[in-house]
């Protein structure tokens, strides 16, 4: 039997202060980036900090009302909550006035908000219920399809309604499902597919004299080269075969060079040739020699050299042109600063600009003379950056971090496995929000459009974000419900 | 149901979470201490840079006489992120303007696709070419609407209404320009046709800037480092074209109210001195404010008084091609000075003649009295002087060796090296035309194509080419390209006609008697020795078309004119007294007949074309 304890103390307080915290930084920031000249008050309500203040204080009340609810009822309507959310998408689809291009937001009368905000929390509801049913265990591959399904279909309905940037936002469940006991090989094919891909876009541009094949093709075999020869040396200790693997690839090197003196060769086919013939080498040691391991270097080393030829293909045909534009300003391969990387450039002068100290608070010209695009909503960490230079930026990311693993720890301490799936979800969406857009403003990241959680203007994502997290402080504050 | 092997994997995602956050914070602290570079742009953003217009360059004719000028004009311009608190109506009024125009332009601005290069923070145009008059008011109120600025640029004026198919005329840049060229931003100038736009490089100069310094309010600090870095814009150049003015404006006199064309070059040099087109317009229609208006009535204008027919008009030459067709014939080998052939006169058969003359005729009398039969005979007797030949193949190839000879006269091609904005190519047809006419190697001989011994039937060629034809015959053998920018470098552009130049004194002496004894001797002028050749141009338009080619003085030739007026009837009659006029304008200095003068201009031969 479970009693009531009184919320007040069950209450996980550090994370609400935490909460409170970035929500007034992100409003000051606000003021600070939609400052307008003449205009003077904060509370303003028809300037964005004044209706953002609105927002604020609704989305308080909004915390408040779920931390009242039973926290048992999420587990029980975790079903009913992923299904209308779903149903939800797929009106929206429907019935969405096309803003930009995006068809996400639903106008109910002088309140709009974007479904999708919501599908994030009904996604890690219906994970959390699925993957704590009472004989569930994610061991092998196959436990992942329902997984996959449950991720899928959101993904695909948000794709839909043209808003890439949320959808990729369900990239972060892979980080749960990593706790959960996927294997972690996942996220290093995933990382190894990243560097393969900005290596092929990147050089394949650069000719190995003239016509001799692209310097992105070959560095993309080498990298998988190197990682067999990584594997069959820290993973299977086999030193001797490593070396021939070393060996092989330096004399077929030196002699294609040399050859090239004679003949016309192409170091493209020279670089796969080399790969296909490591594969056929591991091949018969795993066949003659039973070692039993290198079956997945062969079947990692095709897959990479298959996604090395898609790459131009899904650059060129799967993205849009603008994602293009994007990847090749991240990639300095687009070196327009008053074309497609404009608002990067700008960003980052805006930054720049702040130096230590920054330049005060509303003193920031970069910001106030509107050079900075979308600065209160995507862009708006500028405007922290420009006003209150490297400590203060660094104070918010520092906030940041002790939020999140705050959310980790909460994660780590529930008592069933609902609770904790749930919270390494929050965690992960919180973690992925903060990386891609944090690294969008600073350079890092490719342009993807989704706000920074607690900071960024607006209604939905705010709402979201507490909805989000208030549903996780609810769960958490249980487990001292159970333990009577 | 805590999972105790994997707990552990916490401090791989904590560790994930905390690397990229490190990661981060390093590159913040790249970005805002120790690279400079950003700062820098941050300065530089803070700026406001004020495009300075150069004024194009000036247009002068051969003697220095001033055509085409500038006058200052203003533009208003905005940057959109600057707006706010806009009192509309007290802007409206300043500007005199309706608050609906306000907002569909404002509207349009946005509109990326009406405006691709829109940036809203970026200065874009609001309104262009606006009088001192329409920004007095508003220049002293300016300070009270923020991310409003006024602009300095100069609007094109001429002196005199004349030339307006020659000189061209300037509007805004097209959105394919902007593309193609960085010198451009949308709302900019540049040269739409004629010398405007073939030397709009030449014309446009260079854009300056003015560096502006502003706070973080927006408000203009002053000028940066005291103007230092401010870039001066830098004038078009200047041009001189071969014009002569006072030719010009004769010329567009005495082609009110007809529909025609005059084009006079210097046979020496190829410098056009006078391009005529009628119905005509005055260039400044197309300068200013209403320029898309007038454009528009003009294009709707029946007349087309766009369109350029000196250059791109195309007629049958009619008799005007029988001196190249006596020079070419002789240079074949089919006829020499000394051949003769029967006239019948009216009843000649298959070609009519249309004059009284004795028979037979020789060469000279033939060019004199512009006998058909002759030039029939003359043509049939070149492509036909060493017969057929198996599969007309002997007979196709003489016709081709023709059609060449014509075209080596500047027939049937543009001129491509010259700065005339629009070129018709005209035709010259040519063996492979016929055998796809004809639909068969052997379906036509010289009988079928007689119409071309005497200038009619397929040829086609512009009033342009057939000046350039009497250079030809006035140079004894080549012509330089005809162009309209007066300097060196056009002159290298020479072109021999193939034909000998032993063969060109008959012809010479012949043109000379139509002025002396012929065709055109009523326009005769007593102490000049002129030569020329009339022509009345069958077409299935109407009346007949008159022509008149010639060039003056006979010795050391210092002017060659065609004239073409369209339905007007004789070339003796209408084309020839132009062409007298003209060559007495041209080398005398003035006019004495000028009876005669008023008398051509009071000609209406066609009731259309309005009085401009």
């Amino acid at each position: 039997m479970s009693k009531n304890v009184s919320i007040k103390y069950a209450l996980d307080w550090t994370t609400v202060f935490f909460y409170v915290v970035l929500v007034f930084m992100g409003w000051i920031s606000i003021y600070g980036a939609s400052y307008n000249f003449d205009q003077a008050s904060i509370f303003d309500f028809s300037q964005r900090a004044g209706k953002q203040f609105i927002w604020i204080v609704t989305a308080f009340a909004l915390g408040g009302i779920l931390l009242l609810i039973d926290s048992r009822l999420y587990n029980i309507f975790a079903w009913f909550i992923y299904v209308a959310a779903i149903l939800l998408l797929i009106v929206t689809i429907f019935v969405a006035h096309d803003i930009k291009g995006s068809r996400s937001w639903l106008v109910l009368g002088p309140v709009s908000f974007q479904p999708a905000e919501l599908a994030k929390m009904a996604t890690a509801l219906g994970l959390a219920k699925y993957m704590s049913a009472y004989n569930y265990k994610l061991k092998t591959w196959k436990d992942l399809i329902p997984l996959g399904i449950i991720i899928f279909i959101p993904f695909i309905l948000i794709i839909l309604q043209n808003e890439t940037g949320t959808a990729l936002v369900y990239l972060a469940f892979t980080l749960m499902l990593y706790r959960e006991g996927m294997n972690g090989i996942v996220l290093l094919i995933g990382t190894f597919a990243v560097a393969l891909f900005i290596t092929i876009v990147k050089l394949s541009i650069v000719p190995i004299q003239v016509d001799h094949g692209t310097l992105g093709m070959v560095m993309g075999m080498f990298m998988i080269l190197l990682v067999q020869f990584v594997y069959a040396i820290f993973f299977c200790r086999n030193q001797k075969e490593a070396l021939i693997l070393l060996l092989g690839t330096i004399v077929i090197s030196i002699a294609s060079y040399v050859l090239n003196f004679w003949f016309y060769l192409n170091y493209n086919y020279v670089a796969i040739l080399t790969v296909v013939a490591s594969c056929i080498y591991w091949g018969i040691i795993e066949v003659f020699y039973r070692y039993k391991k290198y079956l997945f270097v062969v079947f990692f080393s095709i897959g990479s050299v298959m996604f090395c030829f898609s790459v131009d293909y899904l650059f060129t045909k799967v993205l849009e042109p603008h994602q293009q534009v994007r990847i090749k300003v991240l990639l300095n391969m687009d070196d327009a600063p008053l074309g497609a990387g404009y608002n990067v450039n700008q960003s980052k002068i805006a930054i720049g600009s702040g130096g230590f100290f920054g330049k005060g608070f509303l003193n920031g010209t970069q910001t106030k003379l509107k050079y900075v695009p979308e600065q209160d909503t995507d862009f708006i960490f500028c405007t922290v950056g420009e006003e209150h230079g490297f400590w203060g930026s660094t104070l918010v990311l520092f906030v940041y971090w002790l939020l999140l693993t705050r959310l980790i720890r909460m994660a780590e301490r529930a008592r069933d496995a609902f609770s904790r799936v749930y919270g390494y979800c929050v965690a992960s969406i919180f973690f992925f929000h903060l990386m891609v857009n944090v690294g969008m403003v600073l350079g890092i990241m490719p342009v993807i459009g989704i706000p920074l959680p607690f900071f960024s203007y607006g209604g939905s994502s705010l709402w979201g974000f507490t909805i989000l997290l208030f549903i996780m402080i609810r769960l958490d504050a249980a487990r001292l419900e159970r333990l009577h | 149901m805590i999972n105790d092997a994997l707990q552990s994997r916490r401090y791989v995602i904590v560790g994930i979470m905390t690397a990229v956050i490190v990661l981060y914070v390093l590159r913040l602290f790249t970005i805002q201490i120790i690279d400079t570079k950003y700062k820098n742009g941050a300065d530089s953003n803070a700026f406001l840079k004020k495009t300075q217009f150069p004024p194009r360059g000036l247009i002068y004719d051969r003697n220095h006489t001033l055509m085409v000028y500038n006058k200052a004009a203003y533009d208003i311009a905005l940057i959109m992120r600057e707006i706010h608190d806009l009192d509309t109506v007290a802007f409206c009024k300043a500007l005199s303007i309706d608050k609906k125009y306000l907002i569909n332009r404002l509207a349009d601005i946005k509109d990326r696709h009406k405006n691709p290069g829109y940036s809203s923070y970026t200065p874009q145009l609001f309104m262009t070419q606006l009088n001192i008059e329409d920004v007095a008011t508003i220049q002293q109120s300016m300070y009270k609407y923020p991310g409003f600025y006024i602009q300095n640029r100069t609007l094109r004026e001429y002196p005199f209404s004349a030339a307006a198919h020659v000189l061209g005329s300037i509007g805004e840049v097209s959105r394919g320009k902007i593309e193609a060229d960085d010198y451009y931003n949308s709302g900019d100038y540049a040269g739409r046709d004629g010398i405007e736009y073939t030397y709009e490089e030449t014309l446009r100069g260079e854009k300056g800037v003015e560096i502006l310094l502003r706070d973080a309010k927006g408000r203009i600090k002053g000028k940066y480092e005291n103007g230092k870095e401010d870039i001066a814009p830098k004038a078009g150049q200047n041009m001189t074209l071969t014009l002569d003015s006072k030719l010009q404006i004769l010329a567009e006199k005495l082609l009110k109210g007809k529909i025609g064309s005059v084009v006079a070059i210097e046979p020496a040099t190829g410098e056009i001195l006078a391009m005529v087109s009628n119905p005509s317009f005055n260039p400044s229609l197309l300068s200013g404010r209403q320029r898309s208006r007038n454009y528009k009535q003009l294009l709707d204008d029946p007349t087309k008084p766009l369109l350029n027919r000196a250059t791109q008009a195309q007629y049958s030459p009619g008799s005007s091609f029988k001196p190249v067709q006596a020079l070419v014939c002789q240079q074949m080998g089919g006829i020499n000075e000394g051949t003769m052939f029967g006239c019948s006169g009216p009843e000649s058969s298959p070609v009519k003649c249309t004059h009284h003359h004795g028979s037979p005729v020789s060469l000279l009398s033939a060019i004199e009295q512009s006998c058909n039969p002759y030039f029939w005979n003359a043509f049939r007797v070149t492509v036909e002087k060493d017969g057929y030949g198996d599969k007309n193949a002997i007979f196709r190839k003489n016709f081709q060796e023709w059609s060449d000879r014509i075209k080596s006269f500047g027939f049937g091609a543009k001129f491509t090296e010259s700065d005339i904005y629009e070129q018709t190519r005209g035709f010259v047809p040519t063996e492979s035309f016929f055998n796809k006419v004809y639909k068969a190697v052997t379906g036509w001989r010289a009988i079928t194509i007689r119409s071309l011994g005497i200038g009619q039937g397929e040829i086609l060629v512009t009033p342009l080419q057939l000046a350039n034809e009497m250079c030809v015959i006035a140079n004894q053998g080549y012509y330089i390209t005809p162009h309209l920018n007066r300097c060196d470098s056009m002159l290298k552009n020479k072109h021999i006609a193939k034909v000998d130049k032993k063969f060109f004194p008959i012809v010479n002496e012949g043109l000379w008697r139509v002025f002396e004894f012929g065709t055109a001797k009523a326009s005769k002028i007593p102490d000049i020795s002129m030569c020329g050749k009339t022509g009345t141009v069958q077409n299935s338009h109407g009346k007949d078309h008159a022509i008149l080619v010639g060039f003056a003085p006979r010795e050391n030739p210092k002017i060659a004119i065609a004239v073409v007026i369209e339905n007007a009837g004789y070339g003796s009659t209408y084309a020839a007294p132009i062409f007298s006029l003209m060559v007495e304008q041209y080398l005398k200095g003035k006019i004495t007949r000028t009876d005669l003068e008023e008398q051509i201009s009071n000609i209406i031969t066609n009731s259309n074309v309005q009085k401009r």
